[in-house]
């Protein structure tokens, strides 16, 4: 049995299908990459999973449990965690506190009682971004306050993870490093379903891969299946195994984060083949 | 039968006056997102020059309407949306509502400034010389012209409105900036022209719904102007955004409370229930809204006051006593009073540094816990400290009990929760003869500490500065702690704080109870205070006043309470017995919290500033707790942020502790996602 189960999940904004009959899991223990192109419904379906978009149709399992209907801080007391694609830090804090109020709400009215002794430093350490612990929050930069999120996620000691294009903003060297973050997580028994646009590190990190197109899951299978699928290659990677050294090593264009990028490459690339 | 039309009539008039005011308040909200609480001060004040058109100047009838409706309104909406309610749509709700409750204060004092009270009547439209209306015989009854041309009138502004948002171009647009206001711009439409047009529009119909109202309710600051709460229950209706079903609400609305006032005896348990109707039937609204959707996407961080060490505030705490001892040692008794008002005002507004500086939440029904609080004491009848702390906690209970049945809302709809709440308890329970009795000279004792009651009134305001103090560090304290993180956290990101495991439904109750618990206290005190209190000690829209004035001064300060209360309590002391001068300061009260409630650290964060330059000059050094500028060149690879959209352009008033966002691009709507892969999804089907 999977940690994680979406069955058959619908969400219908007003005339807009933004999931349409979406079904994968994702196991403990191991990274589950869902990819495809901007508007394929990912961040819906997180927002699904973790509570905060109720599903026209269908059912989320976790842990054995359906818990369509449970409200959002339920499913996080039961074990999930969320980062935002759009950030969620809390701006008027620092760092540090940041994390300390994700450790004082995991431990509900006991945290309030008795504040933690929890290593929040270390916590700060595993992600990488100690040096930033006493900036608030509104002035570090987007990657460092994506690994926050995370860091706060870790605070809860989650079952799950879903991270939302946890990796935009980073920049080489921290990806790497984060890819190795992401194998520790997996390691210690944690679930990770990941949103991800960096193709090499989903490709290099997720032991099984779901790639969604229009709402709809359109390919399930581990990287090197992914890679040679057809309908993917179509739908969102855009090459063909011949072409696909230009595609590893994607322009500065997909590194500068927050801004509108309108990518000129593909029309042409896509026409090489 | 013919008592059902007789009373069935009368509905169908004042239930088509409400659907024409509140279709502009519906147009207003949809299209710039701005809810104008001063809807229906509008209405009062054009109501007014309408009077001053055709009754002051004599003007003929149809060419004050002419004047009033087609210019003087449009020509005020439009100036409003111009240079008031621009930019604002995207703000929190702690700052729009704000601004526009200080229209709505600006607006009744410069109505009482400009035409100082005096009877004035207004006959209905078609009156003869004698101001007689003309009218029709239906049945066993009659329906008058007023009547009659009211109905018309909101027959006209349906189909009016039906046809412009469908027919027109502009409309079209209008519809459009419903959704997306940027989108529209990049369509080449025109965002402002629209918005400006909404509220020349609307403003107009607050004109001509209290225009056909006036010679009913008559010509009189508050009465019309509260008249919009049965505006904002129509509207609520239609969701604020369904005009059809605003009509539908508002026809409801005016035909059940013509039938209460029809069928119910004035002697039954019921008789009450007709004032209640619309704060009823605006909470039922509320209540039924659908589940508030966390709204995810932005990184926002405000630069509050700073909070004090606890040593620091052990002594200013210390030095404040002592200068309230000077300062009502050589007091007369009635000074003393006055004193005492202010310490409770102060405490009220201490009450909402905890709710809205700190929580982001809007009451308007702060005076209410306070007025619960003060018949709690009065009514227990224990005055001592157990007697004290039982009124506070029964005002956190009622407190907790606003907040439940509408767990659900946030932001708008929960101020406006607070508000019904306010005038169903003003007209259910103060009102009541068995609350504080007939004529409102309900008997409170004075405290007493372990047998010793506080006898003098100097002493007794003494008490009142230490509650103060202790209450005030004890906020400060709660925001140094876990608490005051999680309110903080909750303000920044609802949705992040639900994801980390909180239930922000019950962590909001608790927050307004404990509010609540705070403002009950204060009331309690200055039942003892004053030996006798009544319902008009604690009027509700005088609680628009107070959250007015704690914004002004500052929302997220002791200092800002402390301030604000005295300033409340100057208030009606600086009008005295004038009343065009009560109505000149209500006017730079009200206007001057339209651009000074932009910033909600208030006018204390000025003083701050200037100790803060002070410090720096004299020390040379500048102190450790105030807040550090956040550094933007602390990294190179994310694009340099440009301002955040929401909020944070409202708070670019100069305030240099000014945070620079994040996640810019992330917060503004329109900006797709990063893209990661430089491969266009799209067009990249059926290539191969």
């Amino acid at each position: 049995m999977a940690l994680l189960e979406v069955d058959d999940v619908v969400v219908q904004f007003g005339g807009v299908t933004a999931v349409n009959h979406a079904t994968f899991e994702a196991e403990a223990g191991r990274v589950t990459g869902l990819i495809g192109p901007n508007g394929a419904g990912k961040t819906t379906c997180f927002n699904v999973i973790s509570g905060l978009q109720r599903p026209t149709k269908g059912k989320v399992r976790f842990n054995g449990k359906t818990v369509t209907s449970v409200p959002v801080h339920r499913r996080s007391k039961r074990g999930m965690g969320r980062t935002f694609q759009r950030l969620e830090a809390f701006g008027s804090l620092s760092v540090r506190e940041n994390v300390r109020v994700a450790l004082d709400i995991h431990r509900g009215i006991a945290g309030v009682v008795k504040p933690a002794k929890a290593d929040i430093d270390g916590l700060l350490e595993r992600v990488g971004i100690r040096a930033y612990a006493d900036e608030r929050a509104d002035s570090i930069p987007t990657g460092t306050a994506r690994l926050l999120e995370l860091a706060r996620c870790l605070a809860g000691d989650p079952r799950l993870l879903l991270l939302d294009e946890p990796s935009s903003g980073l920049d080489e060297t921290e990806t790497d490093a984060f890819g190795d973050l992401l194998r520790d997580l997996a390691a210690e028994g944690r679930g990770i379903l990941m949103v991800e646009h960096d193709m090499d590190l989903v490709m290099g990190v997720c032991d099984t891969i779901r790639v969604l197109d229009f709402g709809e899951v359109i390919a399930v299978g581990d990287p090197a299946a992914i890679r040679a699928d057809k309908r993917v290659q179509q739908a969102y990677l855009g090459y063909s195994d011949d072409d696909e050294d230009d595609v590893a090593h994607p322009p500065e264009a997909g590194a500068t984060d927050e801004t509108l990028v309108i990518p000129v490459v593909p029309a042409n690339q896509g026409a090489t083949t | 039968m013919d008592t059902f039309i007789a009373y069935l009539i009368p509905g169908i008039f004042s239930g088509a006056a409400y659907a024409i005011a509140a279709s502009g308040l519906v147009l207003t909200y949809t299209t710039t997102r701005v809810f104008n609480i001063a809807h229906g001060a509008f209405g009062m004040v054009m109501s007014f020059i309408f009077w001053d058109f055709s009754q002051k100047q004599g003007l003929p009838v149809w060419l004050s309407l002419i004047l009033v409706l087609g210019i003087v309104a449009p020509l005020t909406g439009f100036l409003i949306q111009r240079f008031i309610a621009r930019g604002l749509g995207e703000a929190p709700v702690s700052v729009s509502l704000v601004v526009t409750v200080g229209l709505f204060v600006g607006l009744i004092g410069a109505a009482q400034a400009i035409w100082p009270p005096e009877p004035r009547f207004v006959p209905p439209l078609l009156a003869d010389e004698m101001g007689n209306d003309k009218s029709f015989p239906v049945g066993e009854t009659v329906v008058t012209a007023q009547q009659l041309i009211t109905v018309l009138a909101s027959i006209g502004v349906a189909v009016g409105l039906y046809l412009l948002l469908t027919r027109t171009r502009i409309g079209t647009a209008m519809r459009a900036s419903v959704d997306n206001p940027e989108l529209l711009k990049l369509y080449g439409g025109k965002p402002e022209t629209v918005a400006a047009l909404s509220w020349a529009i609307g403003i107009s119909l607050a004109a001509l719904g209290g225009i056909l109202l006036v010679p009913v309710v008559g010509l009189d600051y508050y009465q019309l102007t509260l008249l919009v709460i049965n505006a904002y229950a129509a509207a609520m209706v239609g969701r604020l955004k369904n005009l059809p079903l605003t009509f539908v609400g508002a026809m409801g609305l005016g035909i059940a409370d013509s039938f209460a006032l029809g069928y119910i005896p004035t002697d039954s348990v019921f008789a009450d229930i007709r004032p209640v109707i619309p704060p009823l039937f605006l909470f039922a609204a509320l209540v039924l809204l659908p589940q508030a959707q966390l709204r995810i996407g932005q990184v926002k961080g405000i630069v509050s006051a700073p909070v004090p060490s606890v040593p620091r505030m052990v002594v200013s705490g210390g030095v404040f006593l002592v200068v309230l001892l000077a300062v009502v040692s050589p007091m007369s008794e009635a000074r003393l009073l006055l004193v005492g008002t202010a310490a409770t005002y102060a405490m009220v507004m201490l009450s909402l540094v905890l709710l809205t500086g700190y929580g982001g939440h809007v009451s308007l029904a702060q005076l209410t816990f306070a007025g619960v609080g003060a018949l709690a004491y009065a009514k227990l009848d224990s005055p001592n400290l157990y007697g004290l702390l039982m009124s506070a906690l029964i005002a956190v209970a009622v407190g907790a009990l606003v907040a439940l049945p509408v767990l659900r809302l946030t932001g708008l709809y929960l101020a406006l929760s607070t508000l019904a709440f306010g005038v169903l308890m003003d007209k259910v329970v103060f009102q009541n003869e068995r609350a504080f009795g007939f004529g409102g000279a309900l008997e409170a004792q004075r405290l007493s500490f372990f047998g010793n009651t506080v006898e003098t009134t100097q002493a007794y305001v003494m008490v009142m500065g230490v509650f103060f103090v202790l209450v005030a560090i004890g906020i400060l304290m709660l925001r140094r702690g876990v608490l005051g993180r999680l309110l903080v956290a909750m303000r920044d990101s609802p949705a992040a704080c639900g994801t980390l495991g909180l239930d922000l439904r019950w962590a909001r109750v608790g927050l307004f109870g404990l509010s609540a618990g705070v403002a009950g206290l204060a009331g309690a005190l200055f039942a003892g205070l004053r030996g006798t209190i009544g319902a008009a000690d604690f009027q509700y829209f005088n609680s628009l006043p107070l959250l007015l004035l704690a914004v002004v001064f500052g929302v997220t300060s002791v200092t800002g309470a402390t301030l604000g209360g005295i300033g409340l309590m100057l208030l009606p002391v600086l009008s005295g017995s004038n009343p065009i001068a009560g109505g000149i300061v209500f006017l730079i009260i009200g206007f001057g919290a339209v651009f000074a409630g932009r910033d909600p650290n208030g006018l204390a964060n000025l003083l701050f500033r200037l100790g803060r330059v002070l410090q720096a000059r004299v020390l040379d050094r500048i102190d450790l707790n105030l807040p550090q500028l956040p550094s933007t060149t602390a990294f190179s690879r994310t694009k340099t942020p440009t301002r955040e959209v929401s909020g944070g352009e409202l708070f670019d008033d100069g305030y240099d502790e000014e945070p620079v966002p994040v996640g810019a691009g992330a917060a503004s709507g329109g900006v797709a996602e990063p893209a990661g892969p430089p491969l266009a999804p799209t067009d990249q089907k059926g290539v191969q």
